[in-house]
């Protein structure tokens, strides 16, 4: 099965080192804007939502683009981006719906989350509150069952 | 001009010209980053060289400086702070108040280490940076409303993803202790900056930055943040007790110690303290944690006030405002601090100094010194919806506020008891009692902006027992922490990093950062140099000012009226025990003034 990013939103803390680390590794410095996650901080609501490319199993950005340079990797599942293709047309932005890949001036060629290529992403090191992990195993949504079939099971003890 | 060749600094500052309506980029001082660093040393070393100390707070000649440091916005510890340097109205003294929050590291993205705002705008304004375009636009649509309002109409205005620093309708009242709210409930809290702020009809800044901070060996600073985060995770306090229940974790252990001050510091034990603890927020009001930009430790507690009386949400309270607006009032109802400290990041107020001072005024009601005519209602300890009231009276200056907005020195010497202030340098003390804790009564009497504990504090040793456990009521050796204390601090206020990282790392994490960050070459040693250099430059600064060694000193009650309750009862403040070691351990002459030999030595003959 493939590893992704599994994200626990319930223990963010807004605290964006998942920004800071991925863009210091990719780019050796600490600019949000190039991070490749994307850490929202709703302050009025209190919501902290956590959002990177979740590597699809039938990839927009692969249809899309005219030069072939964009490709899903097996077995890892990882969807990459070959730099000595692409030639920065932006085709693929525009067809991911999630934005999760983006143009980089500098660069003149996309940008998007490759996993860092290893067992441990950037982001997941980094992470202080173990929001960010990267399984095989959906265990965030594991966990919504468990809270949803706990519930059931306490209702049942009452009746 | 002259270049800045370092990274981890940007290497730029704005200078804003508010009477002339201009915006400058200027190249950033490199000798003087090497020696001062960023955030509270570096801005105060342009203040001092760029204004006179007799400087009246609000005249067009006083500045007013925001410095990030050449940490802030990166990772490692808790990497999100900048500091606020001006002449404090309050005080007297140099002013210096941090804050964290996402605005300190927007500006550092945008390209900026700090902002030199000088002259006053003819009509309220504020400063748009995006980048480097910056320009001041008109903000008489915003005067008048809170920071919560004026960020929101600011993000839909000029940026949507703009972080915003602003002041509230006490900053535009020029309250005493006004503070610069950014991110909405992030407080630049101490000193009245925020008064500063508006006197220069200067609304708010916002910034949006799409660069990135600079460092020049990426894989030493890796390194560091790595060996720091494994030191702040063991760590009780930065690891367990503040990631867990906050800053408000301390309610229940200094009561219990005997040391939390109440009704005005007329008792250390408070009967409500269980139901304004941690604990009880936790349980009650909390809806989640929260972490400054790069902090891995997350102190920050969002509340909300659904269901009660009061309503609202926001952020907090810490437990220095669980204090000033609880304990020292006599106030056990935690949803009228909560709402009360709602009020005060909304209007823009430092919470210790509101609570503090609505405290003074109890006691003043209390001792009969004041009528209800005059205050317009009845007041008395533990009278939760006055507190309330009065702490919003006193962002309006509406009424009695009018007389709260002065803070409580001034309150009080205008009804002649001057001695029932709670305060050093008319700053007002926060939470921990000096006559139950030694070492921290010798840092309130010298801290250079008034009673502040995040100057030098040796409750860190003292109670928490971090990086070794002192005994609280002896003096011996307090007058040596104090000065490591200060002066370290000093330091790490100046790096742009979080203070409440301290209790896990140390000098030598600090020059790991810093030299891996800058590619300037900083050790331990260095590094306290640095914080002793600025602690004695903000000294020199409030001699000239005219606030000198006779106002080392603490109110009469902590050096005489004795604790009347609770484990300490009995002890008072034996702070001219540890004064004259103090002096002598700076290299301060007996009257208190830096000798010529340790100002040069300092770099700063």
């Amino acid at each position: 099965m493939q590893k992704l990013i599994r994200i626990e939103p319930s223990k963010c803390i807004g605290c964006k080192t998942c920004e800071l680390s991925c863009s210091f590794k990719h780019t050796g410095e600490f600019a949000p804007s190039r991070s490749r996650i994307y850490n929202e901080v709703f302050l009025d609501e209190a919501k902290f939502i956590t959002v990177t490319c979740m590597q699809c199993d039938d990839p927009w950005c692969v249809k899309a683009c005219p030069k072939s340079a964009i490709s899903k990797e097996m077995p890892s599942g990882v969807v990459l981006v070959d730099k000595d293709r692409c030639v920065g047309c932006r085709t693929c932005v525009s067809a991911c719906p999630f934005g999760m890949i983006k143009y980089v001036a500098s660069l003149g060629k996309v940008d998007k989350c490759d996993l860092c290529g290893g067992d441990t992403p950037e982001c997941v090191a980094f992470c202080p509150t173990g929001c960010l992990s990267l399984e095989e195993e959906d265990k965030p949504l594991r966990q919504k069952v468990l809270r949803f079939v706990n519930a059931m099971k306490d209702g049942q003890m009452e009746a | 001009m002259s270049r800045f060749d370092l990274k981890g600094w940007s290497g730029k500052l704005l200078r804003v010209d508010l009477t002339a309506g201009t915006c400058t980029d200027e190249v950033l001082n490199e000798q003087w980053a090497k020696e001062y660093l960023g955030g509270r040393g570096l801005g105060t070393k342009y203040f001092v060289e760029e204004v006179a100390a007799d400087v009246d707070p609000f005249s067009a000649e006083n500045k007013l400086i925001l410095a990030a440091g050449p940490l802030t916005g990166t990772y490692g510890a808790a990497n999100g702070r900048y500091m606020v340097i001006t002449k404090s109205p309050q005080t007297g003294t140099i002013a210096s108040s941090n804050s964290g929050g996402y605005f300190p590291s927007e500006l550092r993205y945008a390209g900026y280490d700090m902002i030199i705002f000088e002259g006053k705008a003819e009509y309220p304004s504020y400063l748009q940076i995006h980048n480097d375009k910056a320009q001041l636009v008109g903000a008489v649509h915003l005067w008048g409303k809170s920071t919560k309002e004026t960020e929101n109409l600011i993000l839909a205005e000029f940026h949507g993803d703009a972080k915003i620093a602003s002041i509230g309708p006490a900053g535009e009242n020029l309250v005493s202790f006004a503070a610069i709210i950014n991110d909405k409930h992030r407080a630049a809290g101490r000193t009245g900056i925020g008064a500063v702020m508006g006197s220069k009809n200067l609304k708010a800044i916002a910034v949006r930055g799409t660069g990135g901070v600079k460092i020049a060996d990426p894989a030493a600073y890796r390194e560091a943040a790595l060996e720091a985060y494994g030191m702040l995770k063991q760590n009780p306090v930065s690891g367990q007790g503040l990631p867990a229940l906050g800053t408000p974790v301390l309610v229940n252990v200094i009561n219990q110690l005997g040391a939390l001050p109440t009704r005005n510091f007329q008792k250390d034990t408070f009967d409500g303290a269980e139901s304004i603890s941690g604990e009880a927020l936790a349980s009650t009001y909390l809806k989640r944690n929260k972490g400054c930009m790069g902090c891995i430790i997350g102190c920050g507690r969002v509340t909300g006030l659904a269901g009660t009386r009061f309503g609202g949400d926001g952020e907090g309270p810490e437990y220095e405002t669980l204090f000033a607006l609880g304990s020292a009032c006599g106030v056990d109802d935690l949803a009228a601090i909560t709402r009360a400290n709602y009020i005060c990041n909304e209007y823009g107020m430092d919470t210790i100094s509101a609570g503090a001072t609505v405290a003074c005024a109890m006691e003043l009601a209390e001792k009969g010194l004041v009528s209800e005519e005059e205050i317009g209602m009845t007041l008395g300890f533990g009278d939760a919806d006055a507190m309330v009231k009065l702490v919003e009276m006193t962002a309006k200056r509406e009424g009695f506020g009018e007389k709260l907005a002065m803070g409580s020195y001034r309150l009080a010497e205008s009804f002649g008891a001057p001695e029932l202030s709670m305060s050093v340098k008319k700053l007002e003390f926060p939470a921990y009692d000096a006559r139950g804790i030694q070492g921290i009564g010798l840092n309130y009497a010298t801290s250079n902006r008034g009673a502040c504990h995040v100057r030098g504090y040796m409750i860190s040793p003292e109670v928490l027992g971090l990086p070794e456990k002192l005994d609280p009521q002896a003096t011996e050796d307090k007058a040596v922490w104090t000065k490591i204390f200060q002066d370290f601090t000093a330091a790490v206020d100046s790096s742009g990093v979080c203070l409440f990282t301290t209790f896990a790392i140390g000098a030598p994490q600090f020059a790991n950062f810093c030299t891996a960050a800058t590619g300037a070459e900083f050790t331990a040693e260095t590094l306290m140099e640095i914080g002793e250099r600025i602690y004695n430059m903000e000294r020199v600064f409030n001699l000239k000012a005219g606030i000198d060694a006779s106002q080392d000193t603490l109110p009469k009650r902590l050096l005489e009226e004795p604790i009347s309750d609770g484990p300490l009862k009995g002890e008072v403040s034996k702070l001219g025990q540890m004064l004259p070691e103090y002096y002598q351990e700076r290299g301060w002459s007996e009257g208190g003034i830096p000798t010529d030999e340790r100002l040069e030595a300092l770099g700063l003959a």
